[in-house]
């Protein structure tokens, strides 16, 4: 069966340790965590997880069983490409010398990326999108210079049906 | 104007004892200590309602419960204090949680305000039964107490049973709230399966009617669903051949001609030889562990499969199945019986099938059933087969684990369910005595038996003092062959007979220890003595500790090397 990546819709019960307990339950069974992105709904006593993970079908149809299994999980949903809008947000941290300026002005045009941080040497760049443009992304800042960089996990919501 | 109806104002300790009390609870099994003092002291205004339990060890309180639970279909109920009094019961939690026995285990804790600062006998407790509980809860309100209660018991209680932790801060269980117990219980997020989909049970009728060689593998889902005459029923009227997982023992009666024994790495040959020819195979309430399946591929090669079982995350996890049903057996079963009743010509037209089949069956069963060989030591096999005719297949037998589980397994013929009680699962040296103790609690009139090692029945020993207390007549019989044995039998045939650690050079004099204790010691030396012990002790009335001294290099067999499929068995 061919292993590929999954994300995982994850809605739970918001209450403490929930997020151990899914967590426990992705370490324990051997599963993999590759992000994870957790946040309220508009419901006060409702999260949202969305996961992503690596696995076949057969490893995919024990996770959602298992998730299933949890008490304090409400409903788990896989989103695929097709189906669902994905995005990651970056905030990345570049060199910015004279030499380089024109450079993240141009990279900051084509990507629809925003300067929200300047200073003398150094600017923070915040890009959203997809992970595969987040690759692209990334990789035309490389040579820049990156002093630092953080990226949250994949979030993900389904597409409105045509 | 004076409000109406104010609900009588109690504190956390009295709300838990009644809420227990409307769950129906009779019985703990508890140890006291700093953070349950509010409750052990609301628990004496409450001793002629509740019998209260007072073990030796924490770990014994779990085992307790856990055995009361498996031999009543009950909810058994644990109190123990923070910080260790938790950690101590964590075996018995993980035994519960893998053997899927409902339980609901209280666990005291420091001080809201001390949580999380290293206090004395703190520790997180929430955090480390996590994954060994089918649920678990910090109370953070008093006010939230009876409802935590009330869904504790009902998550033990339904869809696929196991054990639900309550942690209870001190402060908790003195500060005080309305008295509201829920009359009835929703949970969103918790809806289990009861009913298996019609169009699923459909097929797996006409597959069952249609195979040439059908068989039902049978497991612990059969007993924590009460699934037996359901079971039986189907059985007499399609005449399936059944056989069993360890957990399964006692689901269907050991001694009916449609029984062909235990399968798996200790299985019978027929069992293992049958099931690997059978063409249609329904698992009902079992799961495919690797003890059972031996080499995964290779298990139930021609056959296709269905699976019935009321945990979905079970069907598919290990073995792919053709026709999965989601549900409770006993449910299920019925469903299925409902279906049959309209169909007895074509049950009619698979008579010469299923004889051709029988028949079959009964040839490996006569090539080579169970046996052993009598010298002038006594052979564990035949202490089992003593026990079993004594008490007529009638009595509560639980098992530590190792040969002595397996003996016990493979001789004593079970005539009812729930009365084998056993860690299968985990695998937990030290479970059958507490185990029994609490079962010997539920029936004080039936005969329980330990059957032990002399390696096991060391691991949990001081609730003798607990069965001498309670004069609870357990009957312990202790296979000794001053070996860890099934440590040694794995060492022989895998490991060039390097015994490494595995022999009990020195155990104590089991008669004395038990006679220290107030309990009464035997001793057996010859298998002439064997059935004079085992009588003398059913007639005494008090807690009999058997030393059975028999030969040391006995193995279990048939046996299945592991990762082998299971027609590979070594037989005697």
């Amino acid at each position: 069966m061919m292993e590929k990546n999954h994300i995982l819709s994850i809605l739970v019960e918001n209450e403490s340790g929930v997020l151990a307990r899914v967590a426990g339950l992705f370490s324990a069974r051997g599963f993999n965590i590759d992000g994870i992105s957790v946040a309220g709904t508009l419901e006060k006593d409702e999260s949202k997880m969305i996961i992503s993970t690596y696995g076949d079908e057969q490893i995919l149809e024990q996770i959602t069983k298992q998730l299933n299994r949890l008490i304090n999980v409400i409903k788990v949903q896989e989103l695929t490409d097709d189906e669902s809008v994905m995005r990651q947000t970056i905030l990345v941290k570049v060199n910015a010398d004279d030499s380089t300026k024109n450079e993240i002005f141009r990279i900051k045009e084509i990507f629809e990326a925003r300067i929200v941080d300047v200073s003398r040497n150094a600017y923070v760049l915040e890009f959203s999108g997809s992970a595969k443009k987040m690759e692209a992304f990334i990789e035309l800042i490389r040579p820049i210079g990156i002093k630092d960089i953080v990226k949250t996990g994949t979030i993900a919501i389904t597409r409105s049906k045509k | 104007m004076i409000k109406e109806n104010k609900k009588q104002l109690m504190t956390g300790s009295k709300i838990l004892i009644e809420s227990l009390l409307r769950e129906g609870v009779d019985t703990i099994f508890g140890y006291p200590g700093g953070a349950v003092l509010n409750i052990y002291d609301e628990l004496f205004n409450y001793r002629d309602k509740l019998n209260h339990i007072l073990v030796r060890h924490e770990q014994g309180a779990a085992h307790a419960a856990d055995g009361y639970a498996r031999a009543t279909g009950k909810v058994g109920v644990v109190l123990v204090t923070s910080g260790p009094g938790a950690t101590n019961t964590i075996t018995g939690i993980a035994t519960a949680y893998m053997d899927s026995v409902p339980m609901v285990i209280i666990t005291g804790q420091v001080p809201t305000s001390l949580i999380g600062n290293d206090a004395f006998q703190e520790a997180d407790t929430v955090g480390i039964t996590r994954p060994c509980t089918k649920h678990n809860y910090l109370v953070k309100d008093v006010g939230d107490l009876a409802r935590i209660v009330k869904e504790a018991f009902y998550i033990a209680s339904t869809g696929r049973p196991g054990p639900v932790l309550i942690d209870i801060p001190k402060d908790i269980s003195s500060n005080v709230a309305e008295f509201d117990y829920p009359e009835s219980i929703e949970m969103r997020s918790y809806n289990p399966t009861y009913f298996g989909h019609h169009v699923q049970i459909l097929k797996v009728v006409d597959e069952l009617l249609k195979a040439e060689k059908p068989m039902f593998y049978i497991g612990g889902g059969v007993i924590s669903s009460n699934a037996a005459n359901e079971l039986k029923e189907i059985a007499e009227m399609l005449d399936l051949p059944i056989v069993s997982t360890l957990m399964g023992l006692g689901g269907f009666p050991s001694e009916h001609a449609l029984f062909f024994g235990m399968l798996g790495m200790h299985g019978t040959y027929a069992a293992n030889t049958g099931i690997s020819n059978a063409d249609f195979i329904v698992a009902v309430g079992s799961r495919f562990d690797d003890r059972v399946t031996g080499k995964v591929d290779e298990f139930g090669r021609k056959a296709k499969f269905a699976h019935i079982d009321i945990d979905p995350s079970s069907i598919g996890k290990n073995v792919k199945i053709d026709i999965p049903v989601v549900g409770d057996v006993k449910s299920v079963l019925n469903s299925m019986l409902e279906i049959l009743s309209l169909k007895s010509k074509e049950i009619e037209s698979t008579q010469y099938k299923r004889m051709k089949w029988l028949e079959e069956l009964n040839m490996y069963k006569y090539e080579h059933p169970l046996s052993y060989k009598m010298t002038d030591v006594i052979k564990p096999q035949f202490v089992v087969e003593k026990i079993y005719e004594l008490t007529d297949g009638e009595a509560i037998i639980a098992t530590e684990v190792g040969q002595n589980q397996m003996w016990a397994a493979q001789f004593y013929k079970f005539k009812n369910p729930r009365s084998l009680l056993t860690s299968g699962g985990l695998g937990t040296m030290g479970y059958g005595f507490p185990a029994a103790i609490g079962a010997q609690v539920a029936f004080p009139n039936r005969t329980v038996f330990d059957i032990a090692g002399d390696g096991s029945i060391q691991m949990n020993i001081q609730e003798l003092a607990t069965a001498v207390q309670y004069n609870l007549p357990v009957k312990i019989a202790i296979i000794n062959n001053n070996f860890l044995g099934m440590i040694r039998q794995w060492q022989e045939l895998f490991y060039e007979k390097r015994y490494s650690f595995s022999k009990l050079n020195i155990n104590p004099d089991f008669v004395k220890l038990a006679e220290s204790y107030g309990a009464v010691g035997l001793r057996a030396n010859k298998p002439e003595q064997v059935e004079d012990v085992l009588k003398t002790a059913l007639s005494i009335k008090k807690p009999v500790v058997m030393d059975f001294v028999v030969a040391q290099e006995e193995g279990v067999y048939p046996m299945v090397a592991p990762g082998y499929p299971i027609t590979g068995m070594l037989l005697v």
